[in-house]
């Protein structure tokens, strides 16, 4: 498996940008110093006039989304997790959210995945967060190609979106043919009827090295690929937990509020099952490589396979 | 429209003020008085925009930033006939259209939801810099508050329009000097407002804010501006137009009881038939 294409979902985000510029001339994309790392620099090679850098006043960039979008602009405004969803979580609510705007929210750095720069750096509150805002589309990409269509799906949504991008770059596990995008929509990656595993991110390719190695014992995994977080695929998790009578999420992120919360949330009002949350205890991160760090925290194939074992036992 | 009838037009705004806060016995009487005259000459005189045009995309844009000033946009907006003036009644109840501060879910005419001070005038910004990138000749008004400048989001955005040079963009400061814990001088001075705006490159221009020859001086001048955004100081009078009200804090997020409204309405009441004798 060495072999395998790897990319971070930043340079997807970029991609992205400058690939639905030209089909969307509304498409606006805010910055705010960091377009060198969260990839707007792709679209504004592109489209240099509509890539407008806000500098490092991230609250204004927000408003001024907010003002573009009234105008029927299609705005993007990026900057890491921490600075969109932490810095500016009350104006993304107040202005974009209360208001219902068609802003789009590209959040990069999310996750301990950021790495060496610390906790500081390591957003792993967003999606919980974005989630407490009525109307808000969330949307956690697993891979490139996923992260590709994300941004597709969220211009041609009418409303606010968040998407969450990560630094690092991560095995692309989704080209293949028959591969489709929808919002709201949850995939079965495998199928299993021994336990759920519910996993989002990067964490899906994680998730998917752990369901190899629990088969290698004769547990059969089931694993879904919730890439929309809200709104939520309760009816394929409902549909699992049915079969299997056990779930696991699986995020980088904290492990409250995020996927563990919402498939909590959903489960204990419509069929309580044993759940286990895997993702960020309640702790800030620290540095070190990615790598390092989804060790650390058991968010790689290996910590997720010992969380099941754990849980089964 | 002459000064006259606007100043006839502006008692009715004052009045509608205060039918709907006190028929709310909640809201924000005082910075609404005070910015009555300006959002009179706004939207009677200033605003390329009307009832019938409140989706138009070349319309002008104004955002009340300092949303808290709602029963002054809405009885502004009553008197210009976007909706009955009876509805000011319905200030702040449930499911009134008139909500505790303005929103463009509820109300048509109301170009953004305001009320955490601050960010309404990052949103006009983006909505006069959409204008420059569509080369469209529509203007765009805030109305901020003197207390709201202490908010640091206010000089992100004023930054980024001085920067752009956003000429097509005017902001209003409603310098009533009073924010609710008292003097703004007393709690965390933003003076000298006007040189902090000249620092960010605005072209500046201080008023009488309750004087509608000084207002439409000021606006006729910031629109022969180029290269520039325009801050208008108004310095103004909190409660204007109702003597106990005049220059008191404590009237910035009080309602009136029955005594008082019916004194407040009386005072109006006398101003206007004096000016219809003029």
């Amino acid at each position: 498996m060495s072999d395998v294409k790897k990319i971070a979902t930043r340079d997807s985000y970029g991609a992205a940008l400058a690939e639905l510029g030209a089909e969307y001339p509304q498409i606006i994309v805010l910055d705010a110093d960091l377009s060198a790392s969260t990839r707007t620099s792709v679209f504004k090679k592109a489209f240099p006039d509509r890539h407008i850098n806000c500098g490092i006043a991230e609250a204004n960039m927000a408003g001024i989304a907010a003002g573009l979008a009234t105008t029927g602009k299609i705005p993007f405004m990026s900057s890491f997790a921490m600075f969109a969803a932490g810095r500016c979580f009350e104006q993304i609510r107040n202005s974009i959210g209360y208001p219902h705007l068609n802003v789009k929210i590209g959040a990069t750095h999310a996750g301990v995945t950021v790495g060496e720069d610390g906790a500081s750096h390591q957003c792993i509150e967003d999606i919980a967060l974005m989630r407490t805002i009525p109307g808000m589309v969330i949307m956690n990409p697993s891979d490139d190609v996923e992260a590709k269509a994300c941004v597709r799906a969220a211009v041609e949504y009418q409303g606010p979106v968040y998407m969450r991008f990560g630094r690092s770059k991560v095995p692309v596990i989704n080209d293949r043919p028959d591969y489709h995008f929808e919002i709201g929509k949850g995939t079965i990656v495998r199928e299993g009827k021994d336990i759920t595993i519910v996993a989002t991110g990067l964490c899906v390719d994680s998730a998917v090295t752990a369901g190899r190695l629990l088969a290698a014992e004769g547990i059969d995994a089931e694993i879904i690929n919730i890439c929309t977080i809200k709104p939520l695929d309760e009816e394929l998790i409902i549909a699992s937990a049915r079969k299997t009578g056990k779930v696991l999420t699986a995020e980088e992120h904290s492990i409250i509020g995020g996927l563990g919360g919402a498939v909590c949330e959903c489960l204990s009002e419509h069929y309580p099952v044993p759940v286990k949350r895997v993702g960020v205890p309640d702790v800030f991160g620290q540095s070190g490589t990615a790598e390092q760090l989804m060790e650390y925290y058991g968010l790689d194939g290996k910590g997720i396979y010992n969380s099941v074992k754990a849980f089964l036992q | 429209m002459d000064k006259l009838t606007l100043q006839k037009k502006a008692v009715e705004v004052r009045k509608n003020i205060l039918t709907g806060v006190y028929s709310a016995q909640a809201g924000h009487p005082g910075g609404s008085l005070s910015a009555a005259d300006i959002l009179t000459y706004l939207y009677f005189e200033e605003l390329n925009t009307s009832p019938e045009s409140t989706q138009d995309p070349d319309r002008d844009r104004f955002v009340l930033s300092k949303g808290h000033a709602a029963p002054g946009l809405y009885a502004t907006l009553a008197v210009r006939g976007y909706f009955p003036p009876e509805e000011v009644k319905t200030l702040r109840k449930l499911g009134s259209r008139l909500q505790g501060h303005p929103s463009i879910q509820y109300l048509p005419g109301v170009d953004m939801s305001t009320g955490s001070l601050g960010q309404g005038y990052s949103a006009a910004v983006g909505m006069a810099l959409s204008a420059k990138l569509d080369q469209k000749d529509y203007r765009t008004y805030v109305l901020l508050g003197d207390g709201e400048i202490e908010e640091g989001q206010v000089w992100e955005a004023s930054m980024f329009a001085g920067f752009h040079k956003l000429d097509n963009l005017c902001v209003i400061v409603d310098n009533n000097n009073l924010q609710i814990d008292g003097p703004i001088d007393t709690v965390c001075s933003p003076y000298p407002i006007d040189r902090k705006f000249a620092a960010f490159n605005f072209h500046v221009i201080n008023i009488d804010g309750n004087d509608f020859d000084q207002i439409e001086t000021a606006f006729e001048e910031a629109k022969t501006v180029k290269g520039m955004p325009t801050a208008i100081i108004a310095h103004t009078v909190k409660g204007k137009g109702v003597s106990f009200m005049e220059n008191k804090a404590a009237w910035h997020g009080t309602a009136p009881n029955a005594e008082q409204y019916e004194q407040a309405m009386a005072e109006l009441t006398k101003a206007g038939e004096a000016l219809c004798q003029m």
